[in-house]
């Protein structure tokens, strides 16, 4: 640890964060175009300790990129403070480099016609990375991420799995404390995603390496994140542990009862039937309600062959989350 | 640290332009014949000047062999310029493609990594062409300790101007991502310009390209002085020895530019 930043003092410490960009837009009946300013971020604080894996979140437009990119130093903020690891990204921008790993997944950092070998070569030369260690890290992501057979493939010949794991190895081998993901299992399918997931994982555990992720894909979230933060407008809208979404969202769980006869619709206090189907009926309760009552309510009257509770998918949380916000 | 900060940027420099020659050899038939064309293709531009001198006795005053010097001088410095940092121009391409993102989280200055960026010999062939052109001029010279001097610091500092033009015009695509032809209008355009005598210019153009793009310098004046001519548009001799100083001046104009370019950057979407 270095001596100008403290154990407790946070990785990643964002206070009243803003940025807006200036946009012309046409008006109707005026030849100029008129000047306006919009908002991507504003009032955005929040911080991640080392060692956290947290999921970023949000609608697209929602102000994800920018954020990530003042984190970077790649975009100067326009109000409030960031620091990253002690520093100021936008004025030490260089220097955090080193210190920061960053994934795009759209978008490959690795030089197209070379092979993935002469890439990361560059990239030891580019992080000045000792040669022991960038071997061993090498070896070690080359193995966990499965690219032996890859080294010597000119980039472009990669699929779109293959090039993101050659990406993530990319952005780790000079061992940054911080790794920041966009949408990194974009396009990929189930089985690779799996493996991307679990790689972070360890990467996580056995490293301590602090994991800031946005992506459309919940499952990344439910996986890997113990944390997410939601943005919506340029602001965050929740900050918490993923269960405390479902309470924060106003959502409902399901409970499904299967009678033993078929029956009409069932009437108990602090639930509504949403489906019939033959004996079997769905009934919805406030997701922060507890299901003991309804439970013991249906069980009273009706006579119950089995019963299931059906947590709400968290897509349907957030989709909830976001339109009230609207 | 053992290195200090300039050493450290030109080694960073060579290693990405490094990789970018060994990219080029993986198409060999392409690299050749693009460098071979290109050669060409700036050899045409001086045959051009052969065949005006073959209906004229002189230009403007200036014999073939003293026009000669001033092309051969000013394509060496350009051609040394657009070599080394010639990918400068395309950053508006770096802005829209996410490119200049990726660069600016690598630990290693962004200009840098975009002057290396797609580094490529290509324009080897204009660079042995103005070689050669300027070498042959050079025999008509009356050499001195001086004008040796004064020649080499003419090189230098030529390539300095041209590299101030270089950065500090592509910048405005930090403003406007596809201006790329504006600045092609004052790099080529500025080279165009110099490869006759400025004395064919009415003086506004001379003015104009010693005080606002500083061209000038980088092979009109010194060129006076090593063919031993006063000046006949009546400017300080002063000038003539002037050249560091009008390169020094443009690149530190550019680098101000260029900060000021970055700070502004505003990315693109998502």
């Amino acid at each position: 640890m270095s001596l100008t930043r403290s154990q407790h003092e946070p990785l990643i410490d964002v206070r009243a964060l803003e940025r807006t960009f200036d946009v012309r837009r046409r008006v109707e009946g005026r030849r100029r175009r008129v000047r306006d300013s919009v908002l991507a971020v504003h009032d955005l604080t929040f911080t991640v300790a080392a060692g956290e894996m947290v999921g970023y979140i949000g609608p697209n437009g929602a102000g994800k990129s920018t954020t990530i990119k003042m984190l970077t130093g790649i975009l100067v903020p326009t109000g409030g403070q960031v620091r990253v690891a002690g520093l100021d990204p936008s004025r030490d921008r260089v220097e955090l480099a080193r210190r920061i790993g960053v994934v795009f997944g759209q978008r490959s950092t690795l030089w197209w016609d070379l092979p993935l070998r002469d890439s990361f070569d560059l990239l030891q030369k580019m992080y000045r990375i000792p040669p022991a260690r960038y071997r061993d890290n090498l070896d070690r992501f080359v193995d966990l991420l499965d690219l032996g057979g890859q080294l010597d493939t000119p980039v472009r010949q990669l699929s779109l799995g293959q090039r993101m794991r050659g990406d993530i190895t990319a952005a780790l081998l000079h061992d940054p404390e911080v790794l920041y993901l966009d949408e990194p299992t974009i396009g990929l399918d189930v089985v690779s995603k799996g493996r991307l997931r679990e790689f972070l994982r360890a990467l996580n555990d056995e490293r301590g390496t602090t994991l800031l992720l946005t992506t459309h894909d919940l499952q990344d979230i439910e996986a890997l994140c113990d944390r997410v933060i939601v943005i919506d407008h340029g602001t965050s809208v929740y900050d918490g542990p993923l269960a405390g979404l479902h309470a924060q969202g106003g959502s409902s769980r399901m409970l499904v009862v299967d009678l033993v006869d078929e029956a009409p619709p069932i009437e108990v206090p602090g639930a509504t039937v949403r489906r019939v189907e033959g004996p079997r009926q769905w009934l919805s309760f406030p997701a922060d309600a507890s299901a003991a009552p309804v439970v013991a309510a249906v069980a009273a009257s009706y006579d119950v062959a089995d019963l299931s509770i059906q947590e709400p998918a968290i897509e349907d949380v957030i989709r909830e989350l976001y339109s009230r916000d609207a | 640290m053992a290195e200090s900060g300039p050493a450290l940027h030109l080694r960073s420099y060579l290693q990405i332009a490094w990789l970018w020659i060994r990219a080029a050899w993986q198409y060999p038939t392409s690299f050749v014949l693009l460098a071979v064309g290109n050669g060409l293709i700036t050899a045409l531009d001086f045959v051009g000047l052969w065949i005006m001198f073959a209906h004229l006795d002189d230009l403007a005053g200036f014999t073939l062999p003293e026009v000669a010097l001033l092309y051969g001088s000013a394509s060496l410095a350009l051609a040394v310029a657009d070599t080394a940092i010639g990918s400068v121009e395309r950053i508006g391409a770096y802005i829209r493609t996410g490119r200049l993102d990726q660069m600016m989280t690598k630990p290693v200055p962004l200009l840098v990594q975009v002057c290396a960026d797609q580094f490529t010999l290509r324009r080897l062939g204009r660079l042995t062409q103005a070689a050669i052109v300027f070498g042959w001029a050079c025999t008509y010279v009356d050499w001195t300790p001086s004008r040796v001097v004064v020649a080499l610091w003419m090189l230098v500092s030529g390539g300095l101007v041209f590299f101030g033009l270089f950065v500090g015009f592509s910048c405005v695509q930090f403003w406007t991502t596809d201006a790329t032809e504006f600045a092609n209008a004052f790099t080529y355009g500025g080279a165009t310009v110099t490869q006759y005598p400025l004395t064919i210019f009415p003086r506004e153009v001379l003015v104009g390209l010693t005080f606002v793009i500083p061209v000038a310098f980088v092979n009109w004046y010194p060129c006076l002085y090593l063919l031993g001519r006063s000046d006949p548009t009546g400017m300080p001799e002063a000038f003539q020895f002037a050249s560091p100083v009008a390169g020094v001046l443009t690149m530190a104009a550019a680098l101000l530019v260029w900060r000021s370019g970055v700070r502004h950057y505003t990315s693109t979407g998502s």
